[in-house]
């Protein structure tokens, strides 16, 4: 069933946040259209689910401003900024069962008790726990937990969701379907999702666009193509794509006093390759064989159809790159060079 | 086949160490009993064997030692007290665990410190503010210096502190301020721990002796454990009198303990293991 939820763009203005003396979001600015499927990616410790927090009210930015819709909500209380949140942990009631779990936010809200209940049902249905509603947490799995934590998210009509890691409890296989879910959620209900991982998969396959964290600050923001195809840093060149981009030093691929970048799927094993890689790994991975090498010092990967030739390990192999498939970076900064 | 023997041999001795020390520890209750079923002139006579079962030197006991009064007076002090002790303790707990605010650790520090001094140590002082409050002889003098326990705030704190803060602030974006999450979440999810406390604080208040012989000297306000003292010096030549008596005041107690046994060993033991 579809929502008629209210919509809402989200914009942070130099938004910081210090913890005893400490950044741990650095000046971030950042718009989120309406009903975009946002997602802020970035390892441990980079400030995304601090930045997540602020929106969501659960932290006062040090510096900056948060805006949902026209409104600044720095002063506003988390439980009027019509935001969601679904946690990592789920954070549900233990002691309720799912339709109180579910029903609470409204209850709060002061909703009539049929008009709550009728809420809850359908929240529920279109999550498939239709049947589970007289069960307490304790009686779910993980993958159904998460979808009570998400039914009680949607049961309120919120204008921007905020998700904290929310697939990370699961296990592989249910979080491959929980994504399927989420996106299909988002289509749905047509609200803005800002969406909090470490994982570039989920990064990859849910969002409209990707913002990617490094130390308290973005440091790019696209399209998750865009940001595979033009990584802005070594930094996200290394982060987003498994495996990652291999990055040379200047002068081993091309002439010039740039970093140069290659994918390991545009690198390819070749007699007239210009370099030499000892190889040192062969991994079968059935769809694909990995292997890996070492140039000088330098560790890389090649990305190889599943039934190539496999390289004895130990032996010297040519490898070659197009050109066109070569991303360059500032030595010192870092930083992506478009020539 | 040879591990089950073993297994089974271990249960046995269990067992048997499980009844010699229930046989222990309910020996002296026997002995009570039988002894308050006895008339006056026979409870020397084989102490351990029931014999002419007779409920008079109850009904003597319960007459003589204004036992009525001091029941009704034990119980409304007990109450008072415990209702108190939980409601102080739940509160203050709350503010240690999800409040901020500056010197909150040092505070705790403080409050905790408290334990560590006995009661006898301040009974003096006590009394003497009783006194110049004007409190003695009265439920406030019985009830007030016992409203709040900094052992009761540590048991609470203790279990508050198990509760995920991701919780907290789940309820704080479903709109829940603090006075709705302790009553909506905190305190259902510690019932068990809260129940406890509940029981420890009625029958340390119950069993109370030194505080109420101090600061009460009209036998209106006897407590249960004062109007048996009084019976014993009232009676000193009908030792089953008390003993008549003990059986009375430790009823209640009994029903308590018996009613809530469970929660009691799920408080203490709350916190224990995860999950």
């Amino acid at each position: 069933m579809a929502y008629p939820l209210p919509v809402a763009n989200v914009r942070l203005k130099n938004l910081t946040k210090q913890f005893d003396g400490v950044t741990a979001v650095d000046g971030v600015d950042l718009d989120v259209a309406d009903r975009e499927f946002m997602i802020l990616l970035g390892p441990s410790g980079c400030g995304k689910s601090t930045l997540l927090r602020m929106i969501a009210g659960l932290e006062d930015p040090t510096e900056g401003e948060v805006y949902i819709g026209e409104t600044m909500v720095n002063d506003v209380l988390p439980k009027d900024r019509d935001v969601a949140m679904v946690f990592q942990s789920y954070a549900l009631y233990p002691h309720k069962t799912v339709q109180a779990n579910i029903e609470f936010p409204l209850k709060v809200r002061k909703v009539d008790k049929v008009e709550r209940a009728k809420s809850a049902l359908a929240a529920a249905e279109s999550l498939g726990l239709g049947e589970y509603m007289s069960r307490k947490p304790g009686a779910l799995s993980g993958g159904q937990r998460q979808r009570v934590a998400l039914a009680r998210a949607i049961v309120r009509k919120p204008a921007v969701f905020c998700m904290d890691e929310p697939l990370s409890n699961l296990d592989a296989k249910l979080r491959g379907e929980t994504r399927a879910e989420l996106i299909a959620l988002h289509q749905r209900l047509e609200s803005t999702f800002i969406y909090v991982t470490h994982d570039q998969v989920e990064a990859m396959t849910m969002g409209n666009r990707i913002a990617v964290m490094s130390r308290g600050k973005i440091e790019q923001v696209g399209t998750p193509q865009d940001v595979y195809d033009r990584p802005a840093s070594v930094f996200i060149a290394q982060f987003v794509g498994t495996p990652p981009m291999n990055i040379l030093p200047a002068g081993s691929i091309e002439t010039g006093k740039h970093l140069v970048g290659v994918r390991p799927e545009h690198v390819h094993i070749s007699p007239e390759g210009s370099l030499a890689m000892t190889v040192t790994l062969v991994e079968q991975l059935g769809h694909e064989l990995l292997v890996t090498g070492r140039v000088g010092e330098r560790r890389v990967v090649v990305r190889q159809p599943a039934h190539s030739v496999v390289p004895e390990i130990g032996a010297e192999v040519r490898i070659v790159a197009d050109a066109a498939d070569l991303h360059r970076f500032d030595p010192v900064t870092e930083l992506r060079i478009d020539i | 086949m040879a591990i089950d023997q073993i297994r089974g041999g271990r249960k046995i001795g269990r067992y048997v160490l499980l009844v010699v020390m229930a046989a222990i520890v309910l020996f002296p209750i026997y002995v009570m009993v039988i002894g308050a079923l006895k008339p006056g002139n026979k409870v020397l006579v084989n102490p351990l064997l029931p014999s002419n079962v007779t409920f008079s030197t109850i009904t003597r006991a319960w007459r003589s030692g204004h036992l009525a009064r001091a029941l009704v007076n034990s119980s409304i002090v007990a109450l008072v007290v415990t209702t108190a002790q939980v409601i102080t303790s739940v509160m203050a707990a709350y503010a240690f665990v999800f409040l901020k605010f500056p010197g909150r650790t040092v505070v705790f520090v403080l409050f905790l410190a408290t334990l560590l001094v006995p009661l006898e140590a301040t009974l003096t002082v006590n009394r003497r503010t009783m006194q110049s409050l004007g409190w003695l002889n009265s439920y406030k003098g019985l009830t007030v210096p016992f409203l709040a326990t900094a052992f009761g705030i540590f048991m609470i704190r203790q279990v508050f502190l198990t509760i995920p803060k991701e919780m907290r602030e789940a309820a704080s974006m479903d709109g829940l301020g603090h006075i709705g999450f302790l009553r909506e979440v905190a305190v259902p999810l510690s019932r068990p721990t809260i129940g406890a406390l509940a029981l420890f604080a009625f029958l340390t208040s119950w069993n109370q002796y030194l505080w109420p012989v101090l600061i009460t000297t009209n036998s209106d306000y006897n407590t249960v454990q004062t109007g048996i003292a009084a019976l014993q010096r009232a009676s000193l030549s009908q030792p089953n009198l008390v003993i008549a008596g003990t059986v009375i005041i430790a009823l209640p107690i009994f029903v308590v303990l018996i009613s809530f046994q469970r929660q009691l060993v799920r408080g203490l033991t709350a916190g224990a293991v995860k999950g």
